[in-house]
């Protein structure tokens, strides 16, 4: 089951540069949050600062809480715990090259040292099944590179990497930008069951998009957080100017 | 405005592609169509030509040595030590094993330091000053003569010891790091960041994604810089003479004076002995067989246990 997150008085930097300032949100239980906003406004670091990718990077820092249920994730826990609960999927499909369909969604267990080869292969039919994949990929999963795989496959078999460790929340960052608009619709109905089970924040450019998948929307701008609502309240009802703007297409 | 025959002014308003239907046989469509002929078969020649002046050499050395050596190879060879002068036969048996010996050592030691050395280049040491060190040190190590490298191993291993194989050892090992760290950080460094990113955002921690993705993905081009880097030491004469000095009968300890096929082929070669001589081309023979022949194995074995597809 998903678990809620509330964002309390979040910062982050990038050397010098303030990139997140002072974000306050909850972003609730089994549901999907899509964040929009102009490029270099902070989505993707928002995103990267739940799981802790964000300071992976030497010149990055962040400050504030960071609540997942009860875990403070930036006082209570290490990254590596951190990111085992938390799913993330990139904009561009990121399969391991030198692994098969089998090893890639596996991955995740097997890099943290998990054996069982019984469990392994009904975690993988099953990640692969929740990502809709199974039935395109059961005949080759292991004589078929992960890479050999068209685009839409890969982000897919990404999808199921990322279930197979069973996380309680699911980060997607521009999860379909590279994708054409079958695969496109085909990880956007993937979203849409998904959600029953985790909590999902997507960092979406289209705009069509997080109205089609997201009960929330959160619309940053130059770091800054500056309308959460619901879904329906932002793209018909803004009540910050700078929002009615942006999604009306003046600017952005 | 002077005549430049290779510059095109671009086409008149009216006149231009975008304005007219093209007249393929315009003064200027022919002009610039000889142009592009001519440049394009001009750089394809100089291609060519460079791809034979790279592979000459060696098909030349090949068949030279084929000539020279090829005749005075037998059995013998390969079992015999070296007979004492004036007799005849005799071969290089030990030589050939006391190369085995000398680069087997060397490799056990070069390369895990020189891998672990790429390692901490590419993955932990980004922008930090002791990288920098390493990588300068790494780049003047590379530059120095082999020879050098032998009188530093002589200074620190042989002059109280005395000579042997290890010393012969440590002083091709230290040639193979600097050459294998470099290669490895390369090849690292070509990994994309995403498929890092992936394993972490899995939670695996880094020393794992190091081992078990960026390693992994990168083995290919690292097996490949530790071959050139074996080849490259296989060959090496001058850091032997000071340590591993040469041996004319058998010998397996690695605290003894131990022959080397380049040893060997370098006494004989500057013998008088017309015997010697043709002992010295077939010594040659062998050593580049041998080193292409190892070199080949590794390749195909690596290229076994790697994914095929992936792109």
């Amino acid at each position: 089951m998903g678990v809620g997150i509330s964002v309390e008085h979040l910062n982050a930097w990038y050397g010098q540069t303030h990139t997140l300032q002072d974000i306050n949100v909850k972003l609730p239980a089994n549901h999907a949050t899509a964040l929009i906003g102009p490029s270099g406004c902070g989505k993707s670091t928002f995103v990267r600062c739940l799981n802790r990718m964000h300071e992976t990077n030497p010149i990055a820092r962040a400050e504030g809480v960071v609540k997942m249920g009860d875990i403070d994730i930036y006082k209570d826990a290490e990254p590596v715990q951190i990111r085992r609960r938390v799913g993330m999927v990139f904009q561009r499909p990121n399969p391991f090259p030198t692994m098969s369909i089998y090893d890639n969604v596996a991955s995740g267990l097997k890099l943290n040292g998990f054996r069982n080869r019984k469990v392994l292969d009904e975690t993988v039919e099953r990640s692969l099944k929740a990502a809709a994949l199974w039935e395109e990929v059961k005949d080759d999963l292991k004589k078929k590179s992960g890479a050999s795989l068209s685009g839409g496959q890969q982000q897919r078999m990404c999808i199921a990497r990322a279930l197979a460790v069973d996380p309680e929340v699911l980060l997607m960052d521009e999860p379909a930008s590279a994708l054409d608009p079958v695969s496109t619709s085909k990880i956007e109905d993937l979203i849409f069951q998904l959600k029953s089970q985790y909590t999902i924040v997507i960092v979406t450019h289209n705009m069509q998009q997080a109205a089609r998948v997201a009960e929330n929307t959160g619309f940053f701008l130059n770091g800054k957080m500056v309308e959460f609502d619901s879904t329906h309240k932002i793209f018909t009802n803004p009540t910050d100017k700078r929002t009615e703007d942006y999604i009306t297409g003046r600017f952005g | 405005m002077s005549a430049n025959p290779l510059y095109t002014p671009p086409p008149v308003r009216g006149e231009g592609p975008l304005h007219a239907p093209l007249n393929m046989n315009s003064k200027w469509i022919r002009l610039n169509r000889a142009r592009r002929h001519a440049v394009n078969h001009g750089v394809t020649f100089l291609a060519i030509l460079s791809t034979v002046l790279v592979i000459a050499p060696l098909v030349a050395i090949l068949v030279y040595l084929l000539y020279m050596g090829a005749s005075s190879l037998n059995l013998a060879f390969f079992t015999k030590i070296p007979a004492p002068v004036g007799m005849p036969g005799g071969g290089m048996a030990n030589a050939i094993v006391g190369s085995g010996i000398i680069l087997a050592v060397a490799s056990a030691m070069g390369i895990p330091v020189g891998i672990a050395a790429g390692v901490y280049l590419a993955e932990f040491g980004r922008g930090k000053l002791l990288a920098g060190t390493v990588r300068f040190t790494a780049d003047v190590l590379n530059g120095v003569p082999s020879i050098v490298m032998g009188i530093a191993a002589w200074v620190v291993l042989v002059d109280r010891r005395g000579f042997s194989a290890l010393a012969g050892s440590v002083a091709l090992a230290i040639m193979m790091v600097p050459m294998i760290a470099r290669t490895t950080e390369e090849m690292l460094a070509t990994v994309p960041h995403a498929i890092r990113e992936a394993a972490l955002g899995l939670g695996v921690p880094k020393w794992r994604t190091v081992l078990s993705v960026s390693l992994k993905t990168a083995s290919p081009g690292i097996i490949t810089g530790c071959m050139l880097a074996f080849a490259r030491v296989a060959g090496e004469t001058a850091p032997l003479l000071f340590t591993a000095l040469g041996n004319q009968f058998w010998s397996f300890k690695l605290n003894q004076p131990i022959a080397a096929l380049p040893l060997q082929i370098y006494v004989y070669a500057i013998s008088p002995y017309d015997e010697w001589h043709r002992l010295a081309w077939a010594g040659s023979l062998v050593l580049i067989v041998m080193i292409m022949v190892a070199v080949t194995l590794v390749r195909i074995y690596a290229a076994r246990g790697v994914m095929k597809g992936a792109s």
